[in-house]
């Protein structure tokens, strides 16, 4: 539902400053260096990483430490189908998004019986397991070094560019994510992303209106999953490698930050905060490597002053000044 | 009728003095005045919406009110928080009971027990002897009208000089209201005063002295409670009978 | 033909019995109102009508098929439809939000992932229409947690009535409400047709007897008298443990 405040502001604004981001996406290429061009690819891989838990955390109320698994496990598939059987992207990426929603499935079912700390014990649990798995199984993984020389992916296609360049893959990437985020925004306005709301607000509720909870939630979980596999494949085609990493609690709790100080329930203010992140990454560790220590201080300042992110930050601001 | 209101009467235990309480972006309360004698009971009565739960709240400091003053005993108490009021003497049923789910009933009357009145744990079971076969049970158990006899009966057991009660009655069974409002009777004549807010009109008509009306975040009547009874035109207007 | 039987149904909580071995049978079209002291037992009774809570033992039973294992959405979506003691509404959400909820659960476009909620006029302005005909219309884009108690009240009443349940348990419709308001509740009440069942669980006895066609009283967990509103008024243990003997 549109927030009421945005009403003061006007429609315009709002269009306008759509159509500007979309052309300044479209015109990146011309302006920026690879290294850079490479960066704004790492901030829109990570935008749709946290808006997939935005789903599960924001919208669902489910707060979930385990995210980095689904993002890990399509990774790995993209990347060993590309590698070791020369798959191109029309399968090996597919697979991945399968295999990410499979094991959704069978975690969702162990997940979620429990409920607020118990889920968040549990899902950390199940994605530690996993990542315990990536890292032991070093015949299929390659354990902690990982899984070098990953191919760009291949359509198949007789195209003129190859996704090898930087600038064919930003494009790539660019429209992959824009459909997915598309998808995104569309499944929230939906009756079944109102469901989902109304799921954090009251379950009992929802039960006694009819609604089968226990559905939608792992429903959810699934699509949460899928989204954040997508962007985990993007990723290793990007890297051209991947490794436990991708799987780590490290990387949990590093996409959990960016939903929270974006501003969880909006879609956008996550997005907003992984590109934050990512930047404040890359320019911190070119001077330190404590890149951790930073994370966790940034933190507990936003639970401190700005718990509902920095776009409820920017709500209130602008319901401040639209009354009179 | 305003100007009289203002100078604070000698036996005044609470004096609300035109306060103006905000609550986020909304103006609640917008110049609110009244006063509750010593061993008065002061009935509250107003459409719902009206801002009487606001002026409990701003009473208690848990809304401070951002003008105006509050007086309880003499005291200022505007802008004091909400323990050291309570402290003072203070006590609140809070509407829609808040009891803590996580004690149990037992365990509720000892927490904020305080000594020097009358009312200690057996007297308040004495009054309400449903709770006595739940002493054990978790608060959060009980049910709603079992609730708000444990809230009243939290509320009693500090033996406060100035009782706040936000509409007391509901959810409960007759015959428990009945108790309920002897119980404001002996708090009466033992000197409490109370500042009964209420939507049930009859019971606040019974055992009200002096009526206060509500509306907009203003006081727009006052009056004794048999005045109030045989005004047709005021209950219509306020209250909608 | 019955809407609402219970044959034998007990609920005990660990070592306490809370409902002993209670049977009724509610009528299609019967408005029914169950009375007894607080803590008798009436909600839990309830919330074994509704599912969100399992019978110890025996049985449920909605227009002739036995809904004891049933779970309490699929019960909802059989048109049992129920308000709460304690308010229960989407506390972050709009009040127009809270109804929508309520009317897309019985569409059947509830499971599409991508029918824009906004742009479904039809279900947005029955909400809308629902709202006024309440004279709630001038709350919906307030977010429910910031709404009078009173307010809440109603919107609890009106999200139950918004699917147009077949039965339906109302908890204390009218606690907490002003008596302007409480006029509304029982006017709308009493307009409800005769094709729905109504429980309801009251304690203003001028509204309960009112409405009401048949009493069952509650005490201690069991059922000890059942009537027409006269006799259970003049019934003297029901006086004596619950109406009070009358000195006004």
């Amino acid at each position: 539902m549109s927030p009421p405040h945005l009403k003061h502001l006007g429609l315009w604004p709002l269009g306008a400053v759509a159509l500007v981001t979309a052309l300044a996406l479209l015109g990146l290429p011309y302006v920026l260096s690879t290294y850079h061009l490479g960066l704004v690819v790492q901030m829109m891989i990570f935008a749709l990483f946290a808006m997939s838990l935005d789903l599960l955390i924001g919208y669902g109320g489910m707060p979930s430490l385990g995210h980095a698994a689904y993002f890990g496990i399509s990774a790995y598939t993209t990347a060993l189908l590309a590698l070791r059987l020369n798959l191109n992207a029309w399968l090996a990426l597919p697979a991945g998004l399968l295999l990410a929603a499979l094991t959704a499935v069978l975690f969702g079912l162990l997940a979620l019986r429990t409920r607020g700390s118990y889920f968040l014990m549990i899902t950390l649990a199940l994605s530690q397991v996993v990542w315990g798995i990536a890292f032991g199984w070093r015949s299929l993984t390659g354990g902690d070094d990982g899984l070098p020389d990953v191919p760009r992916p291949t359509l198949g296609l007789h195209l003129p560019w190859s996704l090898t360049d930087s600038t064919p893959f930003y494009y790539f990437t660019l429209l992959l994510i824009a459909f997915a985020a598309f998808l995104l925004v569309g499944l929230v306005g939906s009756p079944f992303g109102y469901a989902l709301r109304g799921i954090r607000e009251s379950e009992t509720r929802m039960l006694a209106l009819g609604y089968n909870v226990w559905r939608y939630k792992l429903a959810a979980f699934v699509l949460a999953a899928v989204f954040a596999g997508l962007a985990g494949s993007l990723y290793a085609y990007y890297n051209r490698f991947v490794s436990p990493d991708y799987l780590h609690v490290t990387r949990s709790a590093e996409v959990l930050l960016m939903v929270i100080l974006g501003g969880a329930g909006t879609l956008i203010g996550p997005a907003f905060g992984a590109v934050l992140i990512v930047l404040l990454e890359n320019v911190i560790s070119a001077y330190t490597e404590r890149w951790l220590l930073l994370l966790g201080i940034i933190y507990v300042a936003v639970s401190l002053f700005a718990p509902s992110g920095l776009f409820g930050l920017l709500r209130y601001f602008l319901r401040w000044r639209a009354t009179p | 009728m305003m100007n009289d209101l203002l100078e604070m009467s000698p036996t005044a235990m609470l004096s609300v003095q035109d306060i103006h309480t905000y609550y986020r972006d909304s103006y609640i309360l917008q110049g609110v005045t009244l006063d509750v004698d010593v061993g008065q009971v002061v009935g509250l009565l107003g459409r719902n919406g009206v801002g009487k739960t606001t002026l409990a709240r701003s009473i208690l400091g848990l809304t401070p009110a951002r003008q105006g003053r509050i007086l309880f005993k003499g005291n200022d108490i505007t802008r004091l928080p909400a323990h050291t009021i309570a402290r003072m003497g203070v006590g609140l049923v809070p509407q829609g009971r808040h009891v803590f789910r996580s004690l149990t009933v037992r365990e509720h009357l000892q927490v904020t027990a305080r000594a020097g009145g009358h009312w200690n744990f057996e007297e308040v079971i004495g009054l309400f002897p449903n709770l006595r076969s739940r002493l054990r049970s978790l608060s959060g158990m009980l049910s709603g009208g079992e609730q708000q006899m444990l809230a009243a009966g939290r509320a009693l057991v500090g033996n406060p000089a100035l009782l706040v009660m936000d509409e007391p009655t509901e959810g409960l069974a007759p015959l428990i209201v009945r108790e309920l409002g002897r119980t404001i009777e002996r708090l009466k004549r033992a000197g409490t005063s109370i500042l009964l807010i209420e939507q049930q009109l009859a019971f606040a008509l019974r055992y009200a002295d002096v009526i206060y009306i509500m509306n907009k975040g203003r006081i727009v009547h006052r009056c004794t409670s048999g005045e109030l009874r045989a005004d047709a035109e005021i209950k219509a207007r306020y209250l909608g009978v | 033909m019955s809407a609402l039987v219970i044959n034998n149904v007990s609920r005990n909580f660990g070592g306490v019995q809370a409902v002993s071995n209670v049977s009724l049978s509610v009528d299609t079209g019967e408005r029914r109102l169950m009375i007894g002291p607080n803590g008798a037992g009436k909600t839990t009774l309830f919330n074994m009508f509704s599912g969100a809570l399992a019978v110890s033992s025996g049985s449920v039973i909605l227009f002739d098929r036995d809904i004891t294992r049933l779970p309490a959405y699929a019960r909802a979506r059989m048109g049992l439809a129920r308000t709460f003691q304690i308010t229960n509404l989407f506390p972050r959400l709009t009040v127009l939000e809270n109804l929508l909820l309520a009317l897309l659960a019985v569409e059947d476009e509830v499971h599409s992932l991508y029918r824009p909620v906004r742009a479904s006029h039809s279900t947005t302005q029955h909400a809308k229409r629902l709202l006024n005909q309440w004279d709630l219309g001038a709350i919906a884009g307030k977010v429910a947690k910031e709404i009078s108690y009173g307010q809440q009240r109603q919107i609890d009443l009106v999200l139950a009535l918004a699917s147009r349940p077949k039965v339906i348990l109302l908890d204390e419709p009218t606690a907490g409400l002003s008596a302007a308001e409480v006029i509304r509740v029982v006017g709308m009440i009493r307009t409800l047709p005769r094709d729905i069942t109504i429980l309801m669980i009251e304690h203003d006895m001028d509204v309960a007897f009112d409405l009401a066609d048949r009493v069952s009283v509650l005490h201690q967990g069991r059922l000890i008298a059942e009537g027409d509103v006269e006799a259970i008024r003049n019934h003297p243990q029901v006086r004596e443990i619950y109406l009070g003997v009358d000195d006004e």
